[in-house]
C-alpha cells in the first residue's frame, strides 16, 4: 500500500517532538517530509541561554542530528522556506520553488520575536533573540563592544542580559512594567530579583519606555537608545525582547482562520481537517504557549490524531517559571499575585534573600511565588496542577515537602545546594553530575525520560523530588511536570482510576477485555500494567475473575522471594509473631536438610530462611508444613505484637490474641502493595504501630486505631483514626479500611500515599463516620478473603503453577547425551 | 527441515504445552549454562541464556509481554528474537536457534554443547 505522505512545515522543537510521538505509535504509516528555515537540524531552543553565557556550545544543544531523519526515512529541507500552501492541490511551496505533496499537514512555525515599530530598529547592531544565529550575533558582538541595551525585562531578556554581562559587556536593561518579570512575579519577589542582578553589575531602567535608537556619526551601526523621557544611553547592541508574536502569515494566507495564533482544537486540528498545528503558533482556546512543557503535551495528543489512534485531548496547560540564569533561584506558578477571594500565606526574609508567597483559595492552592529557595517548587506545582486540598496541610505547607525523613541521599532535600559529586539516587549511585549532564546532553525533558537514561529514581523512587529539581533547574521554565493525569504506563493513556472505573461499571473479567476495551497500544501489556491489571481484575471482582500466574511478579508467581542470584527466601507464617518448639525444630530441620546458608529474624517477627533453590520451594514447604507467610507479595504481609497484658506488667489489652485474630482474618488478601500490621497492648507501643499500614493501640478503655504509617523509604507516622471498644470493632474498622485502600488504591501505592492522595479527612468520613458504608466494605472484604487457599499448601486451588519447579535437565553431562 | 537432520543436529527438550503461555521454562545442563525457552501470545518460542546482560538475574523468571522479557531483578527489557537489552540499556543475552515440530521444541545440539 502506498504510503501517505505528511508533511512538518517548522523543525523546531513541538514539530519535531510530535513526529517523535508519531514514529512510536505508527512508525510505517507516513512518508515525511520536514521544512527548516534554519540551516541546523533539530535543537533545544531552551539552551541558548547556557549557549549564550558560555557554559554550552552550539554542538551540545543539537536534540536529533541529520542521523536521526536518515534513519527514520524522513527527508529534510534545511534552509528553505515556505512561501505557500496550497489547500486545494494539496501542496507546500518554498521560496524557491520546491513543491512536495501531502496527505497530512503539520504547521509547527513557532514565533518570532516583536520588533518595535521605533525608528532605528533596522539599524545594524540591533538584533533580536530567538536562534542560533542570534546568540552567535550576541557572542561576536561582545567580543567587539562593549555597551548593550535589552529591551525587554522578561525572562528572555534578563537570560540576554546575564548571558552578555558574562561575556563582558556593560548591560542594561529597560523595561516597560514596574517591575522585572511582572508576567511572573509579584512587586517583592521582583525587587529581591533585582537586586541580587544588580549585584552581578547589570543596570535597569524600569518604567522606561524606548522611543528611538539612534546611529553612530557614519550611519553604520546602532550608537545609542533615546528613552520617551529624553535620556540617552549607550548601545553598540540592541537586543530587542519585548515579546513574542506567533507566526501565523503563511496559515493566514492558505485561508486558515487565525487569532492571535492559528485556531486549534482539542486534537490540534485546524479549521482544514487535514492540516494539524502545535507549538507557539497555535492558539488554543485562546491561550498560546510560549514555553516547552504544553508544546509537549500538544504533541503527544497530535501524534495520537495523526496515527489515527483518535484518543486523547489536549485541554490547556498550567505553566510554571523559573529563570536560567545561574545564581538566581525564582519560581512562580498560578495566580502567584492573589487577588480577591484569594488567601496569601508568605514568608519573608529580606536580608537571608529569601521570600515565599503562596497564594490559597477554598482549600486549594492556586498560585507560588518563590525566591532564594525554591526546592519545593516541584511539590507547590504539582498540588496546585492536581488541585489537591491543602486544609491538612495548610499548617506546614510554607515549610515544603521534604522536612522530613527521606532516606537515601546524604539528608540532601536542595538539589541547588548540592555538589556534582553528591549521590542523588542512593539506589543506583547516580550523582547529580551525571544527571546534569544526561540533560544537557541527552536532551531530557521529563522525570521519565531522566529515569529511562540514567536509573536515577527509578527504584525506590525516594529521590524523585531532588531529580524533579534538578531537571527544573537545568531547564529552567521549560521543565516538563508528570501530567495532572498519569498513565498506567506507555501501553495505555489511561489513568489508574480510569482503568478501575471500566472494569467495575463495565464488568470487564480478563486482561484481554480491558485492553481491547481500553484500546490498549500494546497486545498483551508491559510489565508495569500486567500485574496492575491482574490485581484490578481479581480485586473487583474476587470469586469471578481468574488470577493470571503470569502476570505476577516472580514472587507471587513462586510464592517465595527472589534473591540476587536467582535463589529464593521462605518466611512461614507465625500468626501474629508467635511460634512453638514443634515449628521450630521443623525449622531447624529443614535448614540442615537443604544446606540453607543464612537464617534470619525478619522486621515482621518471622523466621526467614534464605538462598534455597527453585525446585527445591515444594519439599521445603511440605517439611515445613506451615502457613505461607506471603513475605513475597503485594499482600497482607505480617501483624506484628507485643506481649501484651497475658504477661506484660503494663499492658492493658491481649495484643497477641488481637493480633493473631486480625493477621487470620486477612490471610490471603492481595492488595496494590504490601500491607503490615501492628498490634501493641498499651501506649508504651512496643510492636511500632505507629509506622504500619494499620496500627493498633490498646489503652485501658478499648483501641486506638492509626492508618497510613509506614517506616521505608520515607518515614510517615501513622495517622489517628478513631478510637473504639471491642476487639471485633478493631476488625470491622481495620478491615474496612483496608478494604477502601484495595479497591481505590493504585497498583504498588503504599497506604501512606493513598491516603495522602484522598485525603484523610475522606477516609474519616468513609470509616468513621459512615456506619453503613464501613459494614459494606467489611463484607466485601470478607467475601474476597473467603476460603482463600494456602498456595504453600493447596496448590491447585491457589492456581500455583507447579511445572516452574520442574527443572528440564539435558542428561548427565551434556556431551554423552547428546552423541 | 528433514528428519534426518532433525536427529543429528537438533534435541528435544520439552513439549511446546509445558511452556505457559507468555511464561518461560528452563533447560539445565547445557555446556552454556541454564537455557530459557519463552512462549510468546503469537506462538513463538524463543530460546536465550538464562542471565541478563545487567546483573545475570534469570530471565526466565521475568514477565513476557510482546516479543520481550523483563528481567525479575531490576527491571531490565530484551528483546527475546535477538537477546539485545532495549535502550537505553545496552548488552546482549545470547540468543540460541528453537525449533518447534509437531508441538516439540528442539534445541540446536551445537550450542548446547558449545561446539563451534
Amino acid at each position: 500500500m502506498k504510503k501517505m505522505k505528511l508533511a512538518v512545515i517548522g523543525n523546531g522543537m513541538a514539530g519535531i517532538r510530535t513526529l517523535e510521538e508519531l514514529l512510536k505509535l505508527a512508525p510505517e504509516l507516513y512518508d515525511i517530509t520536514v521544512f527548516g528555515a534554519e540551516p541546523y537540524p533539530n535543537y533545544n531552543r531552551i539552551l541558548l541561554s547556557p549557549v549564550l553565557a558560555g557554559e554550552q556550545t552550539v554542538d551540545e544543544i543539537i536534540l536529533n542530528g541529520l542521523d536521526w531523519y536518515a534513519e527514520n526515512g524522513i527527508r529534510l529541507h534545511l534552509g528553505k522556506t515556505v512561501s505557500r500552501i496550497d489547500r486545494v492541490k494539496r501542496q507546500v511551496i518554498t521560496t524557491d520553488g520546491i513543491v512536495e505533496d501531502y496527505d497530512r499537514l503539520l504547521i509547527a512555525t513557532g514565533s518570532s520575536p516583536f520588533i518595535l515599530p521605533i525608528p532605528g530598529k533596522d539599524l545594524p547592531g540591533v538584533i533580536t533573540y530567538r536562534d542560533i544565529h542570534d546568540t552567535e550575533c550576541m557572542i561576536e558582538a561582545a567580543k567587539h563592544y562593549r555597551h548593550a541595551v535589552v529591551i525587554g525585562g522578561g525572562l528572555l531578556g534578563l537570560e540576554a542580559a546575564n548571558g552578555l554581562k558574562l561575556r563582558g559587556m556593560d548591560v542594561t536593561v529597560i523595561h516597560l512594567a514596574e517591575w522585572l518579570l511582572e508576567r511572573q512575579l509579584d512587586p517583592v519577589a521582583a525587587g529581591l530579583l533585582q537586586q541580587s542582578l544588580e549585584a552581578k553589575g547589570l543596570q535597569f531602567r524600569l518604567s522606561t519606555q524606548t522611543s528611538e535608537l539612534l546611529a553612530n556619526d557614519a550611519g553604520t551601526r546602532v550608537a545609542a537608545v533615546r528613552c520617551q523621557d529624553g535620556s540617552e544611553i549607550p548601545a553598540d547592541l540592541v537586543v530587542m525582547a519585548a515579546g513574542i508574536r506567533p507566526n501565523t502569515s503563511l496559515a493566514e494566507a492558505a485561508g486558515l482562520a487565525c487569532q492571535r495564533g492559528i485556531l486549534v482544537n482539542d486534537t490540534l486540528q485546524t479549521y482544514d481537517p487535514r492540516i494539524y498545528a502545535v507549538g507557539e503558533c497555535v492558539s488554543h482556546r485562546g491561550m498560546a504557549y510560549g514555553l516547552v512543557a504544553p508544546l509537549f503535551e500538544q504533541a503527544k495528543v497530535c501524534a495520537n490524531h495523526l496515527a489515527f489512534m483518535g484518543i486523547g485531548r489536549y485541554t490547556g496547560s498550567v505553566t510554571s517559571t523559573k529563570l536560567k540564569v545561574t545564581g538566581v533561584d525564582l519560581f512562580s506558578a498560578g495566580a502567584f499575585m492573589g487577588g480577591d477571594g484569594m488567601e496569601e500565606i508568605t514568608l519573608s526574609d529580606p536580608v537571608g534573600g529569601v521570600y515565599k508567597k503562596l497564594v490559597l483559595k477554598d482549600d486549594h492552592l492556586v498560585g507560588a511565588c518563590l525566591y532564594g529557595d525554591t526546592a519545593d517548587g516541584t511539590w507547590y506545582f504539582k498540588l496546585l496542577r492536581e488541585g489537591r486540598k491543602i486544609a491538612e496541610l495548610r499548617d506546614t505547607l510554607m515549610f515544603g515537602e521534604n522536612n522530613i525523613g527521606d532516606v537515601g541521599h546524604e539528608g540532601h532535600n536542595k538539589a541547588m545546594a548540592m555538589a556534582d559529586t553528591d549521590e542523588v539516587c542512593g539506589c543506583n549511585g547516580i550523582s547529580k553530575g551525571t544527571i546534569v549532564k544526561a540533560i544537557q546532553e541527552q536532551g531530557l525533558f521529563t522525570l521519565e525520560d531522566v529515569r529511562k537514561c540514567t536509573k536515577a529514581s527509578g527504584s525506590c523512587g525516594s529521590c524523585t523530588g531532588l531529580v524533579e529539581q534538578i531537571l527544573m533547574n537545568v531547564l529552567g521554565t521549560d521543565y516538563s511536570d508528570t501530567p495532572t493525569k498519569k498513565a498506567l504506563c506507555g501501553c495505555t493513556d489511561h489513568s489508574h482510576d480510569e482503568v478501575r472505573k471500566s472494569i467495575r461499571e463495565h464488568h470487564l473479567l480478563s486482561q484481554q477485555e480491558v485492553r481491547q476495551f481500553m484500546e490498549w497500544r500494546t497486545p498483551n501489556g508491559c510489565a508495569s500494567c500486567r500485574p496492575a491489571l491482574n490485581y484490578y481484575l481479581i480485586s473487583t471482582w474476587p470469586h469471578e475473575a481468574a488470577d493470571d500466574p503470569q502476570s505476577r511478579f516472580i514472587n507471587e508467581r513462586a510464592h517465595a522471594n527472589i534473591q540476587k542470584d536467582g535463589t529464593y527466601s521462605v518466611v512461614p507464617r507465625m500468626w501474629g509473631g508467635l511460634t512453638n518448639p514443634a515449628e521450630l525444630r521443623r525449622i531447624a530441620d529443614v535448614a540442615e536438610k537443604f544446606n540453607v546458608p543464612t537464617v534470619k529474624i525478619t522486621g515482621g517477627q518471622r523466621i526467614d530462611l534464605l538462598g534455597i533453590r527453585k525446585e527445591d520451594l515444594p519439599a521445603v514447604w511440605k517439611d515445613l508444613d506451615m502457613p505461607s507467610g506471603h513475605a513475597y507479595g503485594k499482600s497482607i504481609r505480617t501483624v506484628k505484637t507485643c506481649v501484651g497484658d497475658e504477661h506484660c506488667r503494663f499492658g492493658t489489652q491481649s495484643s497477641m490474641k488481637m493480633g493473631v485474630d486480625l493477621e487470620k482474618m486477612l490471610f490471603g488478601m492481595y492488595s496494590p502493595h504490601k500491607v503490615k500490621l501492628a498490634v501493641s497492648g498499651c501506649p508504651r507501643n512496643c510492636a511500632e504501630a505507629g509506622i504500619k499500614d494499620v496500627g493498633v493501640i490498646g489503652v485501658d478503655s478499648g483501641w486506638e486505631i492509626y492508618v497510613a504509617g509506614n517506616g521505608g523509604i520515607k518515614t510517615e507516622v501513622a495517622q489517628y483514626l478513631c478510637k473504639v471498644r471491642t476487639d471485633d470493632e478493631v476488625k470491622e474498622y481495620s478491615g474496612a479500611f483496608l478494604q477502601l485502600y484495595r479497591e481505590e488504591g493504585w497498583y504498588l501505592e503504599r497506604t501512606v500515599h493513598y491516603v495522602s492522595r484522598v485525603g484523610m479527612e475522606v477516609i474519616r468520613q468513609r470509616i468513621v463516620n459512615d456506619a453503613e458504608g464501613r459494614r459494606a466494605l467489611f463484607e466485601r472484604l470478607l467475601f474476597a478473603l473467603r476460603g482463600a487457599p494456602d498456595p504453600w499448601k493447596a496448590q491447585e486451588a491457589a492456581g500455583v503453577d507447579w511445572k516452574q519447579f520442574q527443572s528440564v535437565r539435558l542428561a548427565t553431562s551434556a556431551e554423552g547425551a547428546l552423541s | 527441515m528433514s528428519l534426518v537432520e532433525t536427529r543429528e543436529t537438533w534435541i528435544a527438550v520439552l513439549a511446546l504445552e509445558d511452556i505457559p503461555m507468555l511464561g518461560a521454562r528452563v533447560v539445565e545442563g547445557a555446556a552454556i549454562g541454564p537455557v530459557a525457552l519463552f512462549r510468546t501470545e503469537d506462538q513463538g518460542v524463543f530460546a536465550l541464556r538464562d542471565r541478563c546482560p545487567h546483573k545475570g538475574g534469570p530471565l526466565s523468571q521475568g514477565i513476557v509481554h510482546g516479543h520481550r522479557v523483563t528481567c525479575p531483578l531490576h527491571g531490565w527489557n530484551i528483546e527475546l528474537d535477538s537477546g539485545e537489552a532495549v535502550a537505553p540499556d545496552v548488552g546482549c543475552a545470547k540468543r540460541l536457534s528453537v525449533m518447534v515440530k509437531n508441538g516439540q521444541v528442539y534445541l540446536s545440539k551445537a550450542e548446547l554443547t558449545g561446539a563451534p
